[in-house]
């Protein structure tokens, strides 16, 4: 128990929604109770406030990898900004033994008129090095960023990429005992995070705990045997990675319940009509789907969305790129029958179909129904090849002996 | 749904902080290399460069030689290098002071992307810009004492107060940064506060004029707490005489509680600066 190199026990913090004071008029009151105020009432939420995490445990062993998973407000980011000390809780305490690296922003704290080895000094120290170390580590850093060619180019003149670049090398070079990562590897090119991946999990076999934050599940399931799913601030699951994922698919679904629409009846057929969860490769797939609304539906289209079960999308395709004009407006009451039809080249393992029905008013997309996972269905007897596709591979060879 | 929760509740937030020298200590790179960034950044991209760090005291210097030399058309009594040379020994803690405060206003503000993304104890960034400030002190100082060896200017025993007398303004400078880089964090108003403040505050500042020129109401300026300082300054380094202890006494208290309530108001709210930036 106490060589847990991070705990997080109990831990709630609070957010406010607006801002706490407007204008200077209110700061004398607010500093004379801030600084007189006796140890505060902290379940008492004020009308503005919301927990941003709620009551979450975790500890971690030295070289152990857990992923923070969870919509998004679900309250990852602030639980590692309590965990790296830029937050404090409002109760609950957060222990972290040993050095702490901060992969949160990369790059914060690069300045843009300073060249790339100005930076690296720079960003080097904010991360907590010492000058001497850094010396000692320089080549070691400019080699993990290949930017041998731009150190001494101001990195306003980079690349995002190469930005992002310089950013981990620095950090990677923390050699941290805990380690806290909050999907700063979206960026870069696959080369580059392949790199960041491999050496995250050179981390971890030298024995850093590592805290990883990332909506890409395939990322997750590679870094991480242990998962926390939290939703709304509120800690859902900690356990294994894989039942995590699943149990975080299966939140769309309950999000979905108080919905618009109402799903009358799913069904998955062949191309015969016949019901079936099992298809082989090539043959044709039909998922029809009956909904009434309960509520008026504005302008919107339904689409239908493929993937695996650890969460990566293999198909996504919507009645509005397949039919013209195929606005679906209903009054409530109304029910509406739509029909996909797909070829399922896909390898052997389980898709869950899903659907959402999209309004096309606002601006940015708005889902009135999703459910990631509406039908599963299992691929089988492709014996010829793995990956995602089936591609109906066939080879050819010859052999000339001397 | 499962929810393990591992570990009991605690009652209360229960993180120690570390104390504030230790961490300074541990924080010294960085607070070099920040200070080294502030310092570098601002002559980046300026064909003055350093040049600029005496720009400040020789504007002050000459718009003082300009009021002095019509003033003295008036009376008849002619400039004295002495009392032109007395300005400079005033001007230029006078630019240090404005600068920093200026500076270490914004601090944290500037700082927006490390006060949210990394962890290190704050006070950094305010001491920092206070250190880069003191950088060109050190700058313009150094033509400074160029200027008074050219002229020969005595010395005297007097002269050992001169780094007590600067210990002082860096205090009071540092500490009043803080609080003022503190205070803008949460209220941009701040800043405008001080923009105006420093403006105004030279003609209440004895940096133009002595506060002996004042007369009988010499103890209102020395109410301000640079005045006795300021005023210290010049007369040990000019007049060879020596400043005026009980007010100097009076600054070091302003040096002492600035400091210490500093220290307490930024400990006291720098858990909250990532929210309410």
């Amino acid at each position: 128990m106490s060589h847990a190199a991070v705990e997080f026990q109990g831990v709630w913090k609070k957010f406010s929604r607006g801002e706490k004071h407007d204008s200077l008029r209110d700061l004398i009151p607010a500093l004379a109770n801030s600084i007189l105020r006796k140890p505060k009432q902290i379940e008492d939420l004020r009308r503005e406030e919301f927990w941003a995490l709620h009551d979450v445990s975790f500890q971690l062993s030295p070289g152990d990898a857990l992923a923070i998973i969870g919509p998004n407000g679900s309250g990852k980011s602030t639980a590692l900004k309590l965990l790296s000390g830029i937050l404090r809780p409002d109760r609950g305490g957060v222990r972290v033994r040993g050095r702490l690296g901060t992969l949160i922003e990369l790059g914060a704290g690069f300045h843009p008129d300073l060249t790339g080895r100005e930076n690296i000094y720079l960003n080097g120290t904010i991360l907590g090095m010492r000058r001497e170390e850094i010396d000692r580590k320089f080549d070691a850093i400019v080699d993990f960023s290949e930017l041998h060619d731009f150190l001494d180019t101001p990195v306003k003149r980079y690349s995002s990429g190469m930005f992002a670049r310089l950013g981990f090398s620095v950090a990677a070079h923390v050699d941290p005992e805990v380690l806290v990562v909050d999907e700063v590897l979206s960026v870069g090119d696959y080369h580059f995070q392949q790199r960041c991946y491999d050496r995250m999990r050179e981390f971890i076999r030298n024995g850093t705990s590592v805290i990883f934050v990332s909506h890409s599940m395939p990322a997750v399931t590679g870094l991480c045997k242990q998962a926390l799913l939290l939703r709304r601030g509120e800690p859902l699951f900690l356990g294994d990675t894989t039942t995590a994922i699943q149990m975080y698919h299966s939140l769309h679904q309950e999000e979905s319940k108080d919905s618009d629409i109402e799903i009358l009846d799913a069904a998955v057929t062949d191309a015969t009509g016949a019901a079936r969860e099992v298809f082989e490769p090539g043959e044709q797939l039909n998922i029809d789907i009956s909904f009434k609304a309960l509520k008026p539906v504005p302008k919107s289209h339904a689409a239908l969305l493929i993937r695996t079960v650890d969460g990566q999308f293999v198909l996504d395709t919507a009645t509005s790129k397949l039919i013209e004009n195929s606005s679906i407006e209903l009054s409530p009451g109304d029910v509406a029958h739509v029909r996909f039809t797909v070829d399922m080249n896909l390898r052997n393992g389980v898709f869950e179909l899903g659907f959402t029905l999209t309004s096309e008013i606002e601006i940015i997309d708005k889902f009135i129904y999703y459910n990631g996972a509406l039908k599963r269905v299992v691929m089988v007897g492709d014996r010829k090849a793995n990956g995602f596709v089936h591609m109906n591979p066939s080879a050819a060879m010859s052999i000339v002996r001397k | 749904m499962a929810s393990q929760s591992i570990a009991q509740k605690l009652p209360a937030p229960a993180e120690p902080k570390p104390g504030i020298f230790a961490g300074y200590l541990s924080y010294k790179d960085l607070l070099f290399m920040l200070m080294w960034r502030d310092v570098t950044i601002r002559y980046k991209q300026a064909i003055m460069g350093f040049a600029w760090a005496l720009l400040m005291p020789v504007l002050i210097i000459g718009s003082s030689l300009i009021i002095m030399v019509g003033y003295s058309s008036l009376t008849g009594r002619s400039v004295k290098t002495s009392d032109v040379l007395a300005v400079a020994v005033r001007a230029i803690p006078w630019a240090f002071f404005s600068s920093a405060i200026r500076f270490a206003t914004n601090s944290l503000t500037a700082n927006k992307e490390l006060v949210t993304k990394i962890y290190f104890p704050r006070q950094i960034l305010p001491l920092a810009t206070v250190l880069a400030s003191l950088f060109d002190f050190g700058v313009a100082s150094v033509a400074m004492i160029l200027v008074l060896f050219a002229v020969q200017i005595g010395a005297s025993l007097q002269l050992l107060w001169v780094p007590v007398l600067l210990v002082l303004l860096l205090m009071i400078a540092t500490g009043l940064g803080i609080l003022l880089s503190c205070g803008n964090l949460f209220y941009r108003d701040v800043k405008y506060l001080v923009d105006i403040a420093l403006t105004y505050g030279i003609f209440f500042t004895p940096v133009f004029y002595s506060p002996s020129m004042m007369g009988k109401w010499a103890n209102l300026v020395y109410l301000n707490p640079l005045s006795p300082i300021l005023d210290g300054l010049s007369r040990i380094i000019i007049y060879q005489q020596a400043p005026q202890l009980e007010w100097i006494a009076y600054s070091a208290g302003w040096a002492v509680v600035l400091s210490l309530a500093a220290w307490k108001i930024f400990s006291k709210a720098e858990p909250s600066f990532a929210e309410r930036i």
